[in-house]
């Protein structure tokens, strides 16, 4: 026993430090990780943005510097609040709040305090900078834009989000990150790749140089250049021609389905979102809920879309063929259906008709015949609807087009479901006579201004279009998706277009948008008057109708496509054809000729027409 | 004429010891070593100062072998009187380091006089007891076995080197090897494990614990008819036992002593002021995993992380640089030099040259069990060296003569039949 003891001692010994070891070592990994904070300081170089230039060239957005304040809470000395306050001009609250936000991230890594101080101020605070030990300054870039106009498709930028930085390790509190728009729409590509560099310290925090010299460093690759579609000029014209006016434009080249112009209106600058003003002006745009400036009209803007839709309806009754173009229909200021005589109502016009005056003269009671034969040559309706569902939704409406842009909505294009479900089928029968309205795009169907613009494009194409997008080049490379670069073939064949080109080029002769005839440009258009209702104090008032447009032009080899929707601008050609004439006439021309016509749209405003709801008086409507 | 003992030196122990040296001269380059570019002549260099100390080991190691075995066991009680006078004139001559006045000044050397004392007390007491006429079970040559141990200890102390005194704890060993009573044992063992539980739990439930225990017991042998007053005694003496080491702890004991027990008992946490060794040393250690960081890559070394690595923490960085398999590897090395040179204790045929062994591995062991237990956070905060591998001139000499006054013992078997 007494030579056997420290045999013993010795012996556990050895395998209690070897288990210690293993424990140390192995078993518990937050060593490997304390070290790695401890020793190694990271440092991030940031990349330049991309700068985003239109489809002439001409720069829209590049960059310009701004510091951010950050802390690392470990390192944090006892300082003079009051005086770092008013450096910074915030409050001691506020300082606080963002010291415990911080220190809750992490210890360890930088945070923002501050962010997006000016030059002036960095200047100023970079001299005291020594006296705030913990606090240092990271310089970034902000945008800097050379435009006021496309605040809708630039979108802006923004810190990240603390959602977002656990969710993609690329991001850090504090960086900047596209939010909306070309900006959220292609972040990868504008924003490039952090350059990273590994720092070694001592245990004073000192840096005693790059750790193992640089092996796992890497260089900053600056963002890329975008080139969008947009035509600034173009955007800014349709910008202006839309102040005091609510709706979308959406203009699109048929050949290529790039987006020329995307105005909605009202709208912003997009320098109100950069830096620290970006705060409390995106609070105060976001909280106008009557006006709502952030809401894109022409990408999420759901509408009926009125009578455009017919063009769409005499396509597919001569694709089914149940009408020819020579086939006239009779108007009786309306359409008479049904046991009860119910009355469909039209307008004034010469009667009977075929399909060009049809479509120029917008007979509502020619394309309820149209649209009832079509129903009505499959047995039953619910069968009808889903094939003239198809036909319509191969002109990219009722879903999403996926397109490249940051907002969009389906819109609707009801089908044999639908009505099965609403009219409580199969108890109750249903009829191709209640869904008549679809014949001239009220009732059920919905629309978004760039469905409408794209379904204008296919039919001046004549039977195919290429997905609207907003992306030109990427860093000078033309873009090669497929998505964007093949053609998407409606159900309707080429030689059915032509009776409907004609009719959309009579609205411009004898039709309903006779007097904005251009005198050297064939436009071929199609006005739409849209009934439209709000809620007001519970009940639900009819307001002035929506004055929707769409066009394109030349009539042969088609440049330009368009939708315009004008919210409450009543008839058709008042005010949605009147702009969208403009707009054709300085996208081809360069330069307005009918100055008069100019005038008029600039001089007009329809604030008081949106302040009637909110009047509180009884108002009356389409004056 | 005695035959030649060179053929009969265990050169299993030297290779131990020469590949000790050797790794912990590398842990010492790394853990040192700055931007500047390898000199010899560079003298602020630890890690050449450490260079030259290993060369001058040398010459120790053939003085030591050159020496006629009667010698040391003649002289053993001048060595340790000569001893004892250098740790005494440190009172009048011994030059202040860090606020510990352990050295002699020789120009830019210092000489730790605290460090050869283990030996010479090694050499006193090996030949105290080896003495025909000591009998180890009379309390008066107990006493005297004690006094040789304690005389230095003493003189250590006050330097300040609590520390280097503790390890004169070691001599236990050689002195229960030659028949000192188990009761010692017992006694050494229960008061270490009361003085831990104490100030775990608080000395009433330490005393209330046992106390159950003992009324336990009582139950369960009451057919034997046991002494009551025997368990009475017992559970008295542990109760003052108790509270005087809850009294000593909190009034006779500094702060920073208290604090050491503490983080290693878990009752209190910091990271940076006085836990901040420990923590960085487990850190560094702990970021080694399995195959390490590779020489001179560990980060935290690199950084200075860990305050006196190249001496007392010199460990961490074997732990970080070679990671498990490196650490355990030298914790096997020693393990392997402790059991051989017990191995060869045992094998002595005079008591002179086993008690020297014994002393020996004790010495060693408490010396790499405290270092190694403390810089993996398994024991307080003690500051002594890890034999070979610390940096130190002193150190590393005590060591080798220590050591190697063993192997010429050992080899002198071949005259001894």
């Amino acid at each position: 026993m007494r030579k056997l003891l420290l045999y013993l001692i010795i012996i556990s010994t050895g395998i209690v430090f070897i288990t210690r070891l293993f424990y140390l070592q192995i078993y518990n990994t937050s060593f490997a990780a304390l070290s790695e904070d401890n020793a190694i300081k990271v440092l991030y170089d940031y990349p330049q943005r991309g700068a985003i230039y239109d489809r002439n060239g001409k720069l829209l957005v590049t960059n310009q510097p701004s510091y951010d304040v950050m802390v690392i809470p470990r390192e944090l000395k006892p300082f003079d609040t009051l005086e770092f306050c008013s450096i910074l001009k915030i409050s001691k609250k506020r300082l606080v709040k963002q010291l415990n936000k911080a220190r809750a991230y992490s210890p360890r890594v930088p945070s923002v305090v501050i962010p997006q101080l000016t030059k002036d101020e960095y200047a100023y605070l970079q001299e005291k900078m020594r006296k705030f030990e913990g606090f240092f300054i990271q310089k970034r870039s902000l945008r800097d834009y050379y435009t006021v106009n496309a605040s809708n498709v630039l979108g802006y930028i923004g810190e990240v989000n603390d959602a977002l930085i656990k969710k993609d390790p690329y991001y850090l509190s504090g960086d900047l990150i596209g939010i909306d728009g070309v900006e959220k729409q292609y972040e990868k590509e504008l924003r490039g790749v952090k350059g990273i560099k590994r720092i070694q310290k001592d245990k004073h925090n000192r840096d005693i140089g790059p750790y193992k010299n640089g092996k796992y460093d890497t260089l900053p690759i600056n963002g890329k250049d975008l080139t969008i579609t947009i035509d600034e000029n173009l955007q800014a014209y349709g910008q202006k021609l839309m102040e005091n006016k609510r709706g979308g434009i959406v203009v699109l080249e048929p050949s290529s389905g790039e987006i020329l112009a995307l105005v909605t209106a009202p709208s912003y600058k997009p320098e109100l979102l950069v830096g620290r003003k970006r705060s409390p002006n995106f609070t105060k745009l976001y909280y106008d809920t009557i006006a709502k400036p952030l809401f894109d009209r022409g990408l999420k803007g759901q509408y009926s879309p009125g009578s455009p839709f017919k063009t769409i309806n005499a396509l597919i009754g001569l694709q089914e063929g149940v009408v020819t173009p020579q086939e006239t229909f009779s108007c009786r200021m309306g359409y008479y259906y049904g046991r009860k005589k119910t009355r469909f109502g039209c307008h004034a016009h010469r009667s009977p008709l075929s399909m060009v005056p049809g479509i120029a003269n917008s007979c509502n009671a020619y394309f309820a015949n149209v649209y009832l034969r079509i129903i009505n040559k499959y047995e039953t309706p619910q069968e009808g609807i889903d094939v003239w569902r198809k036909h319509v939704m191969s002109f990219g409406l009722g879903d999403y087009l996926g397109n490249d842009l940051s907002a969009g909505d389906k819109g609707k294009i009801p089908d044999s479901k639908y009505y099965n479900r609403v009219s409580e089928f199969p108890k109750y029968k249903w009829y191709a006579t209640r869904t008549i309205s679809n014949s001239i795009g009220q009732g059920e169907v919905l629309a978004t201004p760039i469905q409408l613009a794209n379904m204008t494009a296919a039919i001046a194409n004549r039977g195919y279009f290429y997905t609207p997008h907003i992306i030109k080049m990427i860093d000078g490379q033309p873009i090669q998706e497929e998505r964007f670069t093949k053609p998407k073939y409606t159900t309707i064949d080429k030689q059915f277009f032509e009776p409907v080109v004609d009719g959309m080029r009579e609205v411009f002769v004898q039709g309903t948008a006779s007097h904005l005839q251009s005198k050297d440009i064939e436009i071929c258009g199609k006005t739409g008057t849209v009934e439209n209702f709000a809620i007001i104090d519970g009940v639900k008032t009819q307001l002035t109708d929506h004055s929707v447009f769409v066009a394109f032009a030349p009539k042969d080899n088609p440049k330009i496509a368009m939708a315009v929707f004008i919210e409450n601008g009543y008839y058709g050609a008042r005010y949605a054809g009147r702009i969208a004439t403009l707009m054709i006439e300085k996208h081809l021309k360069g330069e307005i000729e009918r100055k008069d016509l100019e005038d008029w749209v600039l001089s007009h405003s329809l604030e008081e027409e949106y302040a009637k709801p909110y009047s509180g008086e009884p108002f009356k409507i389409n004056q | 004429m005695a035959r030649s003992t060179i053929a009969a030196i265990d050169w299993l122990t030297v290779l131990l010891f020469l590949l000790l040296v050797g790794f912990g001269w590398g842990n010492i380059y790394s853990a040192s070593y700055g931007d500047e570019t390898f000199s010899i002549t560079d003298f602020s260099q630890p890690y050449i100062k450490q260079l030259y100390w290993i060369a001058l080991s040398v010459l120790i190691i053939i003085i030591t072998q050159a020496i006629e075995t009667k010698f040391y066991e003649r002289f053993a009680g001048l060595i340790y009187i000569i001893s004892l006078a250098s740790l005494l004139g440190l009172f009048l001559f011994g030059k202040n380091v860090n606020g510990a006045t352990s050295w002699y000044a020789f120009g830019p050397v210092g000489l730790q006089p605290s460090e050869f004392a283990k030996a010479a007390t090694a050499l006193a007491l090996a030949k105290f007891l080896s003495d025909m006429q000591t009998n180890i079970n009379l309390i008066n040559h107990q006493l005297r076995a004690f006094l040789i141990i304690a005389l230095p200890a003493l003189f250590i102390i006050p330097q300040p080197d609590p520390g280097s005194a503790l390890v004169y704890a070691a001599f236990f060993f050689p002195l229960y090897r030659e028949g000192l009573a188990a009761t010692y044992l017992i006694i050494g063992a229960s008061s270490a494990a009361l003085f831990i539980l104490t100030l775990i739990f608080t000395p009433l439930w330490v005393v209330v614990g046992i106390a159950i225990i003992m009324l336990l017991i009582l139950i369960k042998k009451r057919k034997q008819k046991p002494k009551f007053s025997r368990y009475l005694l017992t559970l008295i003496v542990i109760t003052g036992f108790c509270f005087s080491v809850n009294y000593i702890f909190n009034n006779v004991f500094e702060q920073r002593h208290r604090d050491r027990f503490n983080i290693v008992l878990g009752k209190e946490v910091d990271s940076k002021g006085i836990g901040y060794n420990t923590n960085q040393s487990q850190i560094a250690i702990g970021s080694g995993g399995w195959i390490g960081k590779g020489w001179k890559e560990g980060t935290q070394t690199k950084g200075g992380f860990v305050p006196e690595q190249h001496t007392d923490y010199i460990f961490s960085t074997v732990g970080e640089e070679w990671g498990f398999l490196g650490a355990t590897t030298v914790i096997i090395l020693f393990i392997g030099l402790l059991l051989r040179l017990l191995y060869l204790a045992e094998r002595q045929k005079s008591q002179f040259s086993r008690v020297y062994g014994y002393s020996v591995v004790g010495i060693l062991f408490v010396h790499f069990a405290v270092n190694v237990g403390m810089v993996t956070g398994l024991i307080p905060t003690v500051g002594i060296p890890l034999p070979f591998f610390s940096y130190g001139g002193s150190g590393l000499w005590g060591f080798t003569l220590l050591l190697f006054i063993f192997i010429k013992l050992d080899s002198n078997r071949v005259n001894e039949w």
